[in-house]
């Protein structure tokens, strides 16, 4: 219910009102952008970072077909298969509101995916340079779905920084104007630059490429 | 909304509904806004529906939002807010409003309303 959630105390600019959640008034246009990743990527961080509400999240049900190859640890009871959507959000100046979306990379969140991504206007996909391979899901679901995306590698203290910006790109089979940045999610400015590398990749791409 | 693949749902979500499992309005989504009318609360509604309107008391809240506050799928908000809204107890709204949908500044503005934050 309309609980009033105590805020954690933090660094960030805006301070949140416990619990009011409401539009602000000059809300005009709702937007969203999804951050995807595998668990642990950091995609709730990056979100709790930027946002001016408390993160919230829905609960959301997987269909019976991701239920069967779902292995999430812990979740052993396949009728009861949900899987939590946090979000949270940015009121701009000039009335547009941003919401940001983190959806889980896996391929058995398929269905779930299209949903969520209905109306966004890009991907902004968080990768973990000590786990690669947990990313190629997630691309491939980002790939298939059209969205227009930006690849942001969460640095954490033990990432290796002997891969080239040449060598990440190869490993992960981006494409040349596929931006690609580096960024500590737990910092709201260096989340909102990696917000920004995939905004003015939006503006500039070649509009050939879209949708 | 998209179509979702056919699949049963593993777990009656849609309890909170009175058994009903599609809204009666299908555009509404995830950032539709749900707001209150001036529309007197009639005696006898439902618990879920009664949560939400008194949850749009204070404001507007997007689909998302109100269904986070309540504790319910996304899927299921939307029928509550459906029921509602052709009761007139609620006004809903597109996330864009038909004269800003094709607007080519629309990503303007997100940008420059970031960097805005950031040097704030």
């Amino acid at each position: 219910m309309a609980s009033a959630p105590s805020s954690t105390p933090s660094a960030r600019r805006t301070p949140r009102a416990t619990g009011a959640i409401h539009q602000p008034d000059t809300a005009r246009d709702l937007v969203k952008i999804l951050v995807a990743g595998p668990f642990g990527v950091g995609k709730t961080t990056l979100i709790d970072s930027v946002s001016e509400i408390r993160p919230l999240h829905t609960e959301e049900h997987l269909s019976e077909a991701s239920a069967r190859v779902d292995d999430l640890d812990g979740v052993r009871d396949k009728a009861t298969t949900t899987v939590a959507i946090d979000f949270g959000r940015l009121s701009l100046p000039g009335g547009v509101v941003l919401y940001l979306f983190g959806t889980p990379g896996q391929e058995r969140f398929r269905s779930l995916w299209d949903d969520i991504a209905y109306g966004a206007l890009g991907a902004l996909v968080l990768v973990d340079s000590r786990r690669l391979d947990a990313s190629f899901d997630v691309l491939g679901l980002v790939e298939d779905s059209g969205l227009p995306y930006a690849v942001a590698f969460n640095a954490f203290p033990d990432s290796p920084t002997h891969h080239g910006e040449e060598r990440l790109r190869r490993a992960l089979d981006l494409e040349p104007s596929t931006p690609l940045v580096t960024c500590d999610a737990r910092d709201a400015n260096s989340s909102i630059d990696a917000l920004l590398a995939l905004v003015d990749h939006l503006i500039t791409r070649d509009p050939a490429e879209a949708r | 909304m998209t179509a979702r693949p056919a699949g049963r749902p593993l777990v009656p979500a849609y309890l909170s509904t009175g058994g009903v499992a599609r809204p009666s309005r299908p555009h509404l989504e995830r950032l539709s806004v749900l707001a209150r009318t001036e529309e007197r609360v009639p005696p006898g509604l439902p618990a879920a529906e009664l949560a939400l309107l008194d949850a749009l008391e204070g404001g507007s809240l997007a689909v998302v939002e109100a269904a986070a506050l309540l504790g319910l799928p996304v899927s299921a908000l939307c029928v509550l807010a459906a029921g509602l809204a052709d009761r007139e107890l609620i006004h809903t709204r597109a996330p864009i409003p038909p004269a800003d949908r094709f607007d080519p500044d629309l990503l303007k503005r997100v940008a420059d309303g970031l960097r805005a934050l950031k040097h704030a």
